[in-house]
């Protein structure tokens, strides 16, 4: 089974962030770039399928980033997968969710893969859209929130978070399965991954092998963004100092019941 | 000239802190409450391949360079120095004296499991009579029949008595020597040997969860064939085991410094005093300005020291420079991180009076300030 995890570089998720008010974008110079952690999800699904399946199974790494992202992309190949294709393009700057899922479709359409795996989200945009969306361009069922997910010979099955939920889900690949922080815990890099991932390939693509049909970028966004604001400071909570739980339980139904919450 | 890491050094740096942060710094005051031996903690270390970091893969290790190392135990010990003191003893005294100066088959069968960390080793050379005066040891070892017969006590030998420990290199005076000088040879004692025992670990101020104990052998016998290199160079060897040994230590004392600094740094914007943040005093900043810029000078020497070392250069100045320096930065770091701290400093439940005890260890262990005066003195020819 080849399979191919899409993950994304991200700025570091513990520094203090900041919006460029000109172009609207977050400002990712003098911070230090990360793999978007939600992505380590996916690559540790990946990597326990390919143990478990011991079949000649592989995990390769996409992203869509610029070419100094290549030090990210070696992390997740010290963590084990076995190579990686980057897309980068400086034409890319600036698309939006919808022309960033369809330069991704494209490429992956060309790298081929029979399990596409995601992280729910990135940490700097934190639209949690890019999944679904590719799973439309690519055609293929697209299962997004999987807590679980095991191999069943041809089939893989998956379990899907809901609001109330899970659905239990059996699939056919080629999909594309979105994974919830749940599903696991990432391994760290070993110091022999770190040492033999030098040794692995990381193939670039960029828009011009691609042959796309409309334009992507700032040039090809759907959306524009109107503004950008910092949340405001959320003030001071109100706390009440009572002599035991059932006063406290009392003046919390009293305020709901004020807020006409109950 | 080139200051930057290279990919794999910074992967290795990026690895050990995110271990460090997510791992070692939520557990490190409750360990230091307790005494308590991060058995697990070691576990990951070894599964991530840092307990054998600097040796040859087909010893076990992970084949890393010095740089790297003197990395992963600045990390480490920016969240908690008993981890690191732990790391840094099995890597530098415990298993280099075996990957130095240990035949094929001593290594193989002692230094494989303890690069692959599955096992412990310590380094005894320190006796109650016999610290910076290493060469007073007065551990005798008298060669009988093919058995070397040990008796003495060795004080102060780190990761010596943990249930993974498999046992511990030392030095004992194995002859008259010449000179007036006793002849002093390593000798490999293992665990299980009979007339060999520990005792229970030492109450410490500081490095509180690492396995500290005294080592006694009373007619303990070990084969002849663990004597551990020439015979009469246990001195030598080992001396040559504490030049590396320094540059562990002194990046220990980097990484504690650094932990203590960013703890104060994070204090100073939140602490409120008149009115403002007192990151906004200049009487803070000035301090905080001066721990930033010794703690850097610190970690450069650090740094130049693994550099000669990995690039096959005759280090030992430089480690001592390195060590001595970082030690000394490590306490007025310490020193103002609690000061900056207030009240608060003096508290247990700030790490920043952790760091506090962890510190004063590194100005003596390995070689005291006044000691490492005296080699860079040496090394300066006078």
């Amino acid at each position: 089974m080849k399979i191919v995890v899409t993950v994304k570089l991200v700025p570091d998720t513990n520094a203090d962030k900041r919006i460029d008010p000109g172009t609207k974008r977050l400002v990712r110079t003098g911070i230090e770039t990360v793999l978007n952690p939600f992505d380590e999800y996916a690559i540790e699904a990946a990597l326990q399928l390919k143990e478990k399946r011991n079949d000649g199974s592989t995990v390769t790494i996409f992203t869509m980033a610029p070419e100094t992202g290549k030090e990210i992309v070696r992390k997740a190949l010290a963590m084990g997968a076995d190579d990686a294709v980057m897309l980068s393009d400086p034409k890319l700057e600036g698309s939006d969710v919808a022309g960033t899922s369809y330069a991704m479709a494209a490429a992956l359409k060309k790298v081929g893969y029979d399990l596409l795996l995601c992280g729910t989200q990135s940490t700097d945009a934190i639209t949690g859209e890019v999944p679904g969306m590719l799973a439309e361009y690519l055609g293929v069922p697209g299962l997004t929130y999987v807590r679980k997910l095991e191999s069943d010979g041809e089939l893989l099955k998956a379990q899907r978070e809901t609001e109330t939920g899970y659905i239990d889900v059996a699939v056919k690949p080629p999909v594309l399965i979105s994974v919830t922080k749940s599903i696991n815990e990432p391994r760290y890099p070993s110091l022999k991954g770190i040492m033999g991932a030098k040794k692995k390939e990381i193939k670039s693509l960029a828009l011009s092998d691609l042959g796309l049909e409309r334009a992507v970028g700032s040039d090809g966004a759907k959306t524009e963004v109107i503004a950008l604001a910092s949340p405001d400071v959320r003030g001071k909570g109100k706390v009440v100092t009572v002599a035991d739980g059932a006063e406290g339980a009392s003046a919390i139904v009293d305020f709901l019941k004020e807020k006409k919450l109950i | 000239m080139d200051f930057d890491l290279t990919e794999e050094q910074k992967a290795i740096q990026s690895l050990c802190r995110e271990f460090a942060r997510d791992e070692v710094a939520p557990r490190a005051e409750e360990m230091d409450r307790n005494e308590a031996f991060p058995y697990d903690l070691v576990r990951t270390m070894a599964e991530l391949g840092l307990m054998g970091l600097p040796f040859p893969e087909k010893y076990g290790g992970a084949g890393g360079d010095t740089v790297s190392y003197a990395l992963a135990v600045m990390e480490i010990a920016h969240a908690d120095a008993s981890t690191a003191i732990t790391l840094a003893a099995h890597v530098s005294l415990g298993a280099t004296p075996l990957f130095l100066f240990g035949t094929e088959e001593q290594k193989a069968r002692y230094l494989v499991p303890l690069a692959r960390g599955e096992r412990l080793w310590g380094f005894g050379l320190t006796e109650p009579g016999a610290g910076s005066d290493a060469g007073a040891t007065q551990t005798r070892a008298v060669l009988r029949d093919g058995t070397w017969i040990i008796n003495g006590t060795k004080a102060f030998i780190t990761n010596s008595g943990t249930e993974i420990t498999a046992g511990t290199t030392i030095t004992a005076v194995t002859g008259d020597g010449t000179n007036g000088r006793p002849e002093i040879s390593n000798l490999i004692v293992p665990q299980e040997t009979p007339g060999f025992t520990r005792s229970k670990k030492y109450r410490k101020m500081g490095w509180r969860a690492s396995d500290t104990r005294e080592l006694s052998f009373v007619d303990a016998a070990v084969p002849e064939e663990n004597l551990l290199g020439v015979r009469g160079k246990g001195l030598q060897q080992f001396l040559t085991t504490l030049d590396g040994g320094r540059i562990s230590v002194a990046a220990l004392s980097v990484g504690l410094a650094a932990g203590a600094y960013d703890e104060a740094l994070k204090y100073a914007k939140e602490r409120r005093q008149f009115g403002q943040a007192i990151s906004k005093f200049q009487a803070i900043q000035f301090k905080l300005a001066d721990m930033l810029t010794e703690i850097e000078h610190a970690r450069l020497m650090v740094l130049r020291a693994a550099w000669e070392k990995d690039v096959g250069r005759d280090f030992a100045l430089t480690a001592s420079l390195a060590k001595l320096y970082s030690g000394e930065v490590s306490r007025r770091v310490v020193n103002e991180a609690v000061q900056i701290h207030g009240g608060y400093g003096f508290m247990e439940e700030y790490p920043v009076s952790r760091f506090y005890r962890d510190q004063k260890i590194n100005e003596i262990g390995e070689g005291t300030n006044e000691v490492q005066r005296l080699v860079i003195a040496r090394q300066m020819g006078l």
